[in-house]
């Protein structure tokens, strides 16, 4: 178990390398620089040339590179080429609210999904889990842009109930922490919920179709009983994942959401970072998101692990 | 009846609110040279006077169009109008500009010059920075002085360049020696970038300046909060306790954050969503007629299209009326392929408009022996607007046999790939404070946003005579035959220049168009009041 664990980090290290390369050389191939972004109409080419060498934007691309990993390994992460305010600052004052909205979703979806799931695996074909089935499909195409625009127009433009942009900001009371994560929370929660509660449906029903469960029922184990306690731990695996794959989704791919709610979040940093060719910040939001991922990647498989006595004891 | 400039229309509503008879108006007025013509449009500006009188207090929320961590509170480094609002609440500069952009006194009470060569500033007495320091001559030479500092990546350095020598002459003024003379110095001085601040400051985490708001707070990407400056240098401003300004960057959420409530000023909207704003009840829009532009860009150094035929027949296929009502919905005013727009004061009304004209531009297009050759232009939506112009025109072209093939691009990487490089494409020009930097930013020969790559001695020693020449009369006409060469000569076609559009709840008064930026110029902060 700890060696599983320690060759998982060893990967994960090595995972983060190569992203950063591929990050810096994708940002390199983008049109335009840091310099003509800051500039604007203002890029003359003298301007554009003075600032770029006050960046060393005139050296070498391996060099900015080794430079910008040097600084890493120093638990330095620079400094914006756009404002000079640290990396670590910058990503410090929005990781917060990112992880924020992520808590509070999950917090809302996993006990409604998990229920909705289960209840649809028991109840396999009954009308419900055909109505429950359809409507999640629809929730899981339906674009969050859409269920944003929508909730946004309905319940803060028409009714006034709710305000249209989330800026955590100014919470003094739980009533406001609730109207700020509101529309958001909603927004974010049809498409995971609906994902996570049809992976729960699937992996309880490949666990309730296999013979020991049979014996289970035949044995005269109430139904409630056989799900919870015979079915429900072997089904623990394939459903961590998917509650982990789903998290670590609202870590980063809340773009939209960020941009809809104007809610300061890191993954709106990043696009705005990508947009000014902030190459600093770019790499850092790059690595966060990627620990992020590996980190809940790993959580699922050490839980995938525990949960499945054949594999805890190697 | 007689058009009172902003500046005029202000010091009359001022004088109605101190309780000014009709004589003291009158008196003024001939004083000001106005004469008795105008006693019309003072009677309608008495009402108006009486029904908005600013009210102190309150507080608003307000959104600009971007929030990114390019955020600044250093003056020399703005970007965009978003920056331009928050230093504007913070700081003043020498001078301001007024709604025809002529340069009128701020932290200078008075300026003079030597053959518009050697600068006096006389700095006004008693204005205090944000920590209580009075401002004083050191301050101005370093504020104005850092800009010419290439360490400070200052992104007003060109225009800082030809202040040779800036020097204190006494406590309260300055001089300014200029490495060759130019009447619009004041101009340049009321522009965004040459705020100024305490001599010697180099952190901008927070603004310290003579504004009519200090600032509270400053988070980059997030927002920033300025509160009443209680000790402001103008006599009764500013009017609200607080404002608080962010930036929301999609635009459906910053009209709909305006519409349920959330803020009261939203900067920057299109045209298309006008219509939903005035439907609303108790929201309106407020339109700046401005002087910037999307052009087409033929250059003229690049065959077949340089071809001074071929320009003309694209310019008389641009159906700007068209144009204006089907991409802008009224909200442009025509143009005539020259960049000085209505609002300025050296616009030469008398230069003939040039008219959608099929028959001309195939007169002139069959003149280029271009024939049935496909040409390319470029379009994108960073050149706000020229997906669609290029498509409309794209159509006046079947008619008279030119085979032009749009070709649409993405905005991001569109201005370092395809603008200045293309054959044929869309540039898109924000307002500039005067006549003199537009012509010489892009219209000079030697400029490197010369567009089409226009070159005529003629009119670079007629851009450095304007420049010098302290008559404005005579500066007039200078101006209006190099308005005259660009429309006929230049690779150019500007159809209409677009009009900045903002929208706001009703009950916020004390707008006027001030044609530098929308949102008043980006100086709303002092001026607007709730009633």
């Amino acid at each position: 178990m700890p060696r599983l664990i320690a060759s998982r980090l060893a990967i994960s290290l090595l995972t983060l390398l190569i992203v950063s390369m591929l990050v810096f050389v994708a940002t390199e191939l983008l049109p335009g620089d840091v310099a003509q972004a800051v500039l604007g109409q203002s890029a003359t080419p003298d301007a554009v040339a003075a600032l770029r060498s006050v960046m060393h934007l005139d050296q070498p691309g391996w060099w900015r590179y080794l430079t910008w990993l040097g600084g890493l390994l120093d638990g330095d992460l620079g400094r914006s080429l756009v404002n000079h305010i640290p990396v670590a600052q910058l990503i410090g004052s929005r990781l917060p609210n990112s992880l924020l909205l992520a808590a509070v979703t999950a917090a809302v979806c996993v006990p409604v999904a998990l229920t909705l799931g289960i209840i649809a695996a028991i109840r396999r074909g009954s009308l419900y889990d055909r109505v429950a089935g359809v409507l999640m499909v629809s929730a899981v195409s339906v674009p969050e842009f859409l269920v944003a625009t929508l909730a946004v127009l309905l319940f803060a433009v028409n009714l006034h109930w709710l305000p249209a942009i989330s800026y955590g900001g100014s919470i003094h009371s739980p009533l406001q922490f609730f109207r700020v994560f509101a529309l958001p929370v909603l927004t974010l929660s049809f498409v995971i919920i609906a994902q996570m509660a049809r992976m729960t449906r699937a992996a309880l029903i490949s666990v309730l179709d296999s013979s020991y469960i049979e014996m289970a029922l035949l044995k005269g184990a109430r139904p409630v009983r056989v799900v919870l306690y015979h079915a429900l731990p072997n089904a623990l695996g394939p459903i961590v994942n998917a509650v982990a794959l789903s998290l670590s989704f609202l870590l980063g791919g809340v773009i939209i959401v960020e941009t809809i709610f104007n809610y300061p979040g890191l993954a709106k940093l990043m696009v705005d970072a990508v947009a000014t060719r902030d190459m600093p910040l770019v790499q850092a939001c790059a690595m966060v998101f990627c620990t992020a991922y590996l980190l809940l990647v790993t959580f699922a498989d050490v839980c995938a692990i525990l949960s499945n006595p054949r594999l805890r004891d190697r | 009846m007689i058009r009172l400039s902003p500046g005029e229309r202000g010091t009359i509503e001022q004088m109605l609110r101190r309780g000014a008879t009709r004589r003291d108006v009158v008196a003024w007025l001939g004083s000001a040279g106005i004469g008795l013509a105008a006693t019309g449009t003072i009677a309608t500006h008495a009402t108006r006077a009486l029904a908005d009188t600013p009210k102190r207090g309150g507080q608003i929320r307000v959104a600009g169009y971007s929030s990114s961590t390019a955020d600044t509170l250093d003056p020399a480094k703005q970007t965009l109008s978003t920056d331009y609002v928050r230093c504007n609440m913070f700081y003043n500069g020498l001078t301001t500009l007024d709604g025809n952009l002529t340069p009128q006194p701020a932290l200078a009470e008075s300026f003079d010059s030597d053959k518009a060569t050697v600068w006096t500033f006389k700095l006004r007495k008693g204005v205090q920075f944000h920590d209580g320091k009075e401002m004083t001559s050191a301050d101005v030479v370093y504020s104005l002085n850092r800009h010419k500092d290439p360490k400070v990546g200052s992104i007003a350095k060109t225009l800082a360049a030809q202040m040779q020598e800036i020097k204190a002459t006494g406590p309260n003024e300055i001089q300014i020696t200029l490495a060759g003379p130019n009447a619009d110095l004041p101009v340049v001085l009321g522009t965004f970038h040459f705020k100024i601040i305490k001599d010697g400051v180099t952190d901008f985490a927070t603004a310290v300046g003579t504004g009519a708001y200090k600032c509270k707070e400053f988070s980059p990407g997030v927002h920033s909060i300025g509160v009443r400056n209680e000790n402001y240098w103008k006599p009764g401003k500013p009017y609200l306790d607080q404002i608080e300004f962010f930036g929301i960057a999609d635009e459906a959420a910053r009209v709909n954050a305006l519409l349920a409530g959330d803020i009261q000023f939203a900067g920057g909207i299109s045209p298309h969503v006008t219509r939903q704003v005035k439907q609303a009840p108790g929201f309106e829009v407020f339109e700046t007629k401005s002087g910037a532009y999307t052009d087409l860009i033929v250059r003229l150094d690049t065959p077949p299209v340089g071809n001074s035929d071929f320009v003309m027949a694209m310019k008389y296929l641009m159906d700007r009326a068209q144009m204006r009502t089907a991409i802008y919905q009224g909200y442009a005013v025509i143009a005539n392929d020259q960049p000085v727009d209505p609002t300025n004061r050296f616009y030469d009304a008398s230069l003939p408009q040039r008219p959608f004209d099929l028959d001309k531009a195939k007169f002139h297009f069959g003149k280029s022996g271009i024939g049935s050759t496909a040409i390319d232009v470029i379009v994108s939506p960073a050149a706000t607007g020229s997906p669609d112009m290029g498509v409309l025109m794209q159509d006046a072209a079947r008619k008279i046999g030119l085979n032009l093939n749009v070709k649409r691009v993405p905005a991001d990487g569109y201005w370092a790939n395809y603008w200045l490089k293309s054959a044929m494409c869309f540039g898109n020009i924000n307002p500039r404070p005067s006549a003199d930097i537009l012509m010489t930013l892009f219209f000079k020969s030697d400029a490197p946003w010369n567009e089409s790559r226009w070159k005529d001695p003629k009119f670079d020693q007629l851009l450095d005579a304007a420049r010098a020449e302290g008559d404005v009369a005579r500066r007039k006409q200078m101006y209006s035959d190099m308005q005259r060469m660009i429309t006929n000569d230049a690779g150019i076609g500007i159809p209409l220049f677009i009009s900045l559009l903002d929208a706001h709840i009703s009950g916020l008064k004390g707008l006027q168009p001030i044609p530098t930026g929308g949102m008043m110029g980006y100086d709303f902060a002092e001026n607007v009041w709730l009633a």
